[in-house]
């Protein structure tokens, strides 16, 4: 895409033109030189939409949820921007992303747009992609940005970190609290939700959750625990008002804004962690191969290896500057 | 990682369209795109026209494959590339499968629709298919 082209896209941006929106989202999302001036012209109209992240493991019905709860959002006046994250199939790099089957009343309302994303295997960058596409939403005009990821591990759980309010969803179905509990899913909750509570053994959910959250210290915010059965739309309002009553308590005590410090602290850092390394590893490729030979003929140590690497990278770099 | 534009990661959406609800087809064509390194944006069954081709926009895919079974494809087709092209998608390929008679088949590719493929054919044809034309529409004329 040439420099006038984007241009024109972002003009078509500001005009309100989905197509435009459409494409700068693929832009953020394929990275580079054109990503970073996309947010550069898109930053000025960011204002602190909340941001709510669902997550959960797979078929609990968070997709079902969101819906709900975009259309509770709706009635109230407000656009939504959705963002749905899928898993990236880490044998073929595709992807079916299927968040649209439960959302599907939703696309032709012209206050809500929905984006799905796979994984693409980034690792640690795909927290920042996800928060950058919904960054395109928010200076789009939506009021209320919503993120579902699947909640299975550590890289799930970064994106929901980078929402202000993260709600966890687990079902009655077998595992899914244990398994939870294991991927540390329970720490990043500010609500638990047990959907699917037509089910049997919800109730019982509802207690182990609420037993295992008594065990922790006491805080500014207790997570509720919350059953819906978000197929039929019940539980949805309450789940509503408690996203609402968080996100208060977030203003009040300060929370809200240290949690975006944070957020943003953290972007940088990792911004910053990935030019030193990809710069350092061009620099250095050959050296390590050599240092390596040394290494193996029990000439060198590998830390006696970096150490000598690392000053020859900062000499380097000190002579730049 | 900056990519060239031939290299981005091809996204389709997979759509099944009319009123008969199963959708067997639609997820086999989908799971094939996906096994060939594609991103399938799947949005299930009974999907509008103007459903089909606000998801497509939204989604900023490279082709669209719509599955129908219920013989209004001269309606549906044509229908879906109108409002594609009036979104502002008018480089999104329209492709699917459905039975359609060769005198249909000639008179919506001459609309612009793009190749559709009948209930025998391979996914594999239709995944190396879409690669291809995909790819030609990418290239920089
Ligand atoms: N019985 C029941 N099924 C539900 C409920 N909510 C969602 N489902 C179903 O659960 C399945 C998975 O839902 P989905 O929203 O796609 O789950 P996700 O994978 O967590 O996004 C679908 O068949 C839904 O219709 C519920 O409250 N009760
Ligand atoms: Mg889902």
């Amino acid at each position: 895409m040439l420099g006038t082209d984007l241009d024109r896209i972002i003009a078509a941006f500001t005009a309100g033109d989905r197509r435009a929106a459409s494409r700068l989202i693929s832009v953020v999302e394929n990275g580079g030189a054109e990503a970073e001036a996309v947010l550069e012209a898109l930053y000025p109209a960011l204002n602190g939409a909340p941001r709510l992240g669902v997550t959960g493991p797979p078929g609990v019905g968070k997709s079902t949820l969101v819906d709900a709860l975009v259309r509770g959002e709706r009635r109230a006046g407000r656009r939504v921007g959705v963002v749905a994250v899928d898993p990236t199939s880490p044998f073929t790099g595709g992807a079916v992303l299927g968040d649209r089957v439960r959302m599907g009343d939703l696309t032709l309302d012209s206050g809500v747009f929905i984006r799905s994303m796979a994984t693409r295997g980034r690792l640690g960058g795909l927290a920042r992609a996800t928060k950058e596409v919904a960054d395109v939403l928010e200076a789009f005009g939506h009021d209320v940005l919503v993120i579902e990821t699947v909640g299975v591990g550590q890289t799930e759980m970064d994106i929901a970190t980078a929402a202000d309010t993260v709600v966890v969803v687990l079902s009655p179905e077998s595992g899914d609290a244990i398994q939870a509990m294991k991927a540390g899913l329970m720490e990043v909750a500010d609500i638990l939700v047990v959907n699917k509570a037509d089910r049997p053994g919800a109730d019982q959910l509802v207690r182990t959750l609420e037993a295992d959250l008594a065990m922790r210290p006491a805080a500014v915010w207790r997570p509720p625990v919350l059953a819906t059965i978000a197929s039929q739309g019940e539980g949805i309002a309450d789940l509503a008002a408690a996203v609402g009553r968080h996100h208060q308590s977030l203003q009040r005590s300060g929370d809200l804004a240290t949690r975006r410090l944070e957020r943003a602290r953290g972007e940088i850092m990792a911004i910053l962690r990935d030019r030193l390394w990809q710069r350092a590893r061009g620099q250095l490729a050959a050296d390590v191969s050599a240092w390596s030979e040394r290494v193996v003929a029990g000439r060198a140590t590998p830390y006696a290896a970096a150490r000598a690497l690392l000053a020859a990278f900062l000499e380097s770099v000190e002579d730049k500057a | 990682m900056e990519r060239a534009d031939t290299e981005r990661t091809i996204r389709v959406l997979v759509a099944k369209a009319g009123l008969d609800g199963h959708d067997r087809g639609a997820k086999v064509v989908a799971r094939a795109l996906r096994d060939a390194g594609m991103e399938v944006i799947y949005t299930g069954i009974r999907q509008t026209p103007a459903m089909i081709a606000e998801a497509a926009v939204q989604e900023d895919v490279d082709a669209v494959g719509l599955s129908l079974l219920s013989g209004a494809h001269m309606h549906i087709f044509p229908e879906v590339l109108r409002l594609l092209r009036e979104k502002g998608g008018d480089d999104i390929l329209l492709t699917g499968g459905g039975c359609i008679g060769d005198e249909d088949m000639a008179a919506l590719a001459a609309l612009g629709v793009g190749r559709l493929f009948g209930p025998g054919a391979s996914t594999r044809e239709i995944v190396a298919y879409i690669r291809a034309e995909v790819a030609s529409r990418r290239a920089p004329t």
